[in-house]
């Protein structure tokens, strides 16, 4: 065969497979749009649903994810980053901080449902916070730390030697280089990993089953030690139970494409971020 | 023209591991003059400059022996401390290295750094340093600007500014041309002529027309010894050595 036919049908499948990728996505993104487009409303956003689960809004479910959400956050930036700081600045290079490195990898691979118990096993029960905003929160917070730990190290790793030697050489120590110097600049790096992970943390199910959601909870949560509606178990629960499905779905729909904006929002800030670091250094 | 020695090497061994990268050098640099190190690749040279400022303690598994010091004192005296040291002897590297920042914040590190807090003084600093490394005039409109956005050449003289800013007194340049048009490097040039009215200069190069531009002094270091050292006319013009002649007439290196 010639090349150039080698190189063409190549080309072809390359471009098929794009092709099919975006099939897909158009397809989700046309379904949970045109289903869920009919149950959005202002009232849908606002208020909090009625006649079990059937008719009203979702507003605390919005809540709920909200707060999962930023407890999961307020938890594991400050520990994500610290160890990332930690394994890239001041750890010296030998196997264990590899083997560290390669668990904290590892960690991220692990299924979400193993998270669930293990929230269930540790912060229910044996730190005694029962199903709550509290639980499900570190539970997701755990899920999240090891995306937040490789993404700032890799933005710790990118920042060149050269600039941290400059800082030094003019008399800055390690510690002033590390905040004045290299946290600004991994800085977007690090928060498009945060964002990321705040995307992933809104729409996880399963590390909340077990240790936050409600199936249903009259009004607003009040308290961290209480249990919460979550977008994504909300989904789960309105497609699995209850008495009108036909009537449920469509909230389920509203709900998936509530989801999905929140999760694309979240997403075009850390397209935004990236974009900003980029003209910075241009 | 009586020369005070401002810092010295004496009997400094270097190693990377058990490699030794440096052998018994021994090296004055003098008050106000410029010393200027040559010798082709892998000589030692970039390595040699790196411990006036105690750089090469960042890198794991090397180890020193000898003295350097400066107005007299060890600078690795336990006693001493590298970030004092660093302030007193500025470094400029081989490729321009600004902070992703500002060009007025890149110039007020430094001095942040070291306490400084009184704003009307930092600008004031800001502005002398500037103005001292002959980069005021392209700048002072654009001082909010990255200073990423200067040329290569612009940069450069903002690093050296950079270090003029903490009031340092011995400038360490690292092949500063290295990665500079003609025209930017005749402009450091100029600069390293002027400075030396203020600073003690120590210039590592590859390029030996530089070093005998500029420089008072000259080393010739080869795999990792100093081969002569002395004035930058008598090295040019009448060297000791065979292997010195032989470098700088460009027979090897």
């Amino acid at each position: 065969m010639k090349k150039s036919v080698i190189q063409n049908s190549g080309f072809f499948l390359i471009f098929l497979s794009m092709l099919t990728t975006l099939f897909f996505l158009g397809t989700i993104i046309y379904f949970v749009v045109a289903r869920g487009a009919e149950a959005i409303s202002w009232s849908f956003l606002t208020q909090v649903p009625r006649n079990a689960m059937t008719e009203g809004g979702v507003a605390p479910v919005i809540v709920g994810t909200f707060y999962l959400t930023l407890g999961s956050m307020i938890f594991a930036v400050p520990l994500g980053l610290a160890c990332a700081i930690y394994i890239c600045e001041y750890s010296p290079k030998s196997f264990v901080v590899n083997l560290i490195r390669v668990s904290i990898n590892n960690l991220a691979g692990v299924p979400s449902v193993v998270f669930g118990l293990f929230g269930l096993a540790v912060f229910v029960n044996f730190m005694g916070f029962g199903v709550s905003i509290l639980s499900g929160s570190l539970t997701l917070g755990i899920l999240a730390l090891p995306l937040i730990i490789s993404a700032s190290q890799e933005a710790l790793m990118a920042v060149p030697h050269s600039i941290r030697e400059a800082s030094l050489s003019l008399g800055a120590s390690k510690w002033e280089t590390i905040k004045r110097i290299v946290l600004p600049t991994a800085l977007p790096g690090i928060l498009t990993g945060v964002i990321l992970s705040v995307g992933r943390v809104a729409g996880e199910t399963a590390p909340i089953l077990f240790t936050a959601a409600a199936f249903y909870k009259r009004g607003y949560p009040k308290s961290i030690f209480g249990e919460v509606m979550a977008l994504p178990y909300h989904i789960y629960a309105l497609m699995t139970e209850g008495t009108h499905p036909d009537q449920q779905r469509v909230i389920a729909y509203g709900c998936s494409l509530v989801l999905l904006i929140l999760v694309l929002f979240i997403s075009g800030f850390a397209i935004l971020l990236r974009q900003r670091q980029r003209s910075w250094h241009g | 023209m009586d020369n005070k020695v401002k810092m010295q090497a004496k009997k400094v061994d270097f190693f990377y591991g058990k490699n030794q990268a440096l052998k018994n050098i021994n090296l004055d640099v003098y008050l106000n003059r410029v010393t200027a190190m040559i010798g082709p690749s892998g000589c030692g040279k970039s390595t040699f400059i790196r411990l006036f400022n105690r750089m090469n303690e960042l890198v794991p598994h090397t180890s020193l022996r000898g003295r350097i010091s400066l107005d007299g004192q060890d600078i690795n005296d336990p006693s001493v401390d590298a970030v004092d040291i660093r302030r007193r002897i500025g470094m400029v590297f081989q490729k321009p290295n600004p902070f992703p920042k500002s060009i007025f914040e890149n110039i007020s590190y430094g001095l942040k750094v070291n306490g400084i807090k009184d704003k009307a003084f930092i600008e004031q600093k800001v502005e002398d340093s500037l103005k001292k490394a002959v980069i005021w005039d392209e700048v002072k409109d654009r001082l909010g600007d990255s200073a990423l956005r200067l040329s290569g050449g612009q940069q450069q003289r903002l690093c050296i500014a950079r270090c003029l800013a903490v009031e340092t007194e011995v400038i360490l340049f690292d092949e500063p041309c290295a990665s500079l048009d003609p025209i930017s490097t005749a402009k450091i040039e100029e600069l390293i002529l002027e400075l030396k009215k203020d600073y003690s200069i120590v210039i590592v190069t590859h390029n030996m027309q530089q070093a005998a531009r500029v420089s008072d002094y000259t080393g010739f270091f080869l795999l990792g010894e100093l081969i002569e050292f002395g004035k930058t006319q008598d090295i040019f013009t009448a060297p000791k050595d065979k292997k010195t002649e032989a470098y700088i007439t460009g027979r090897f290196g």
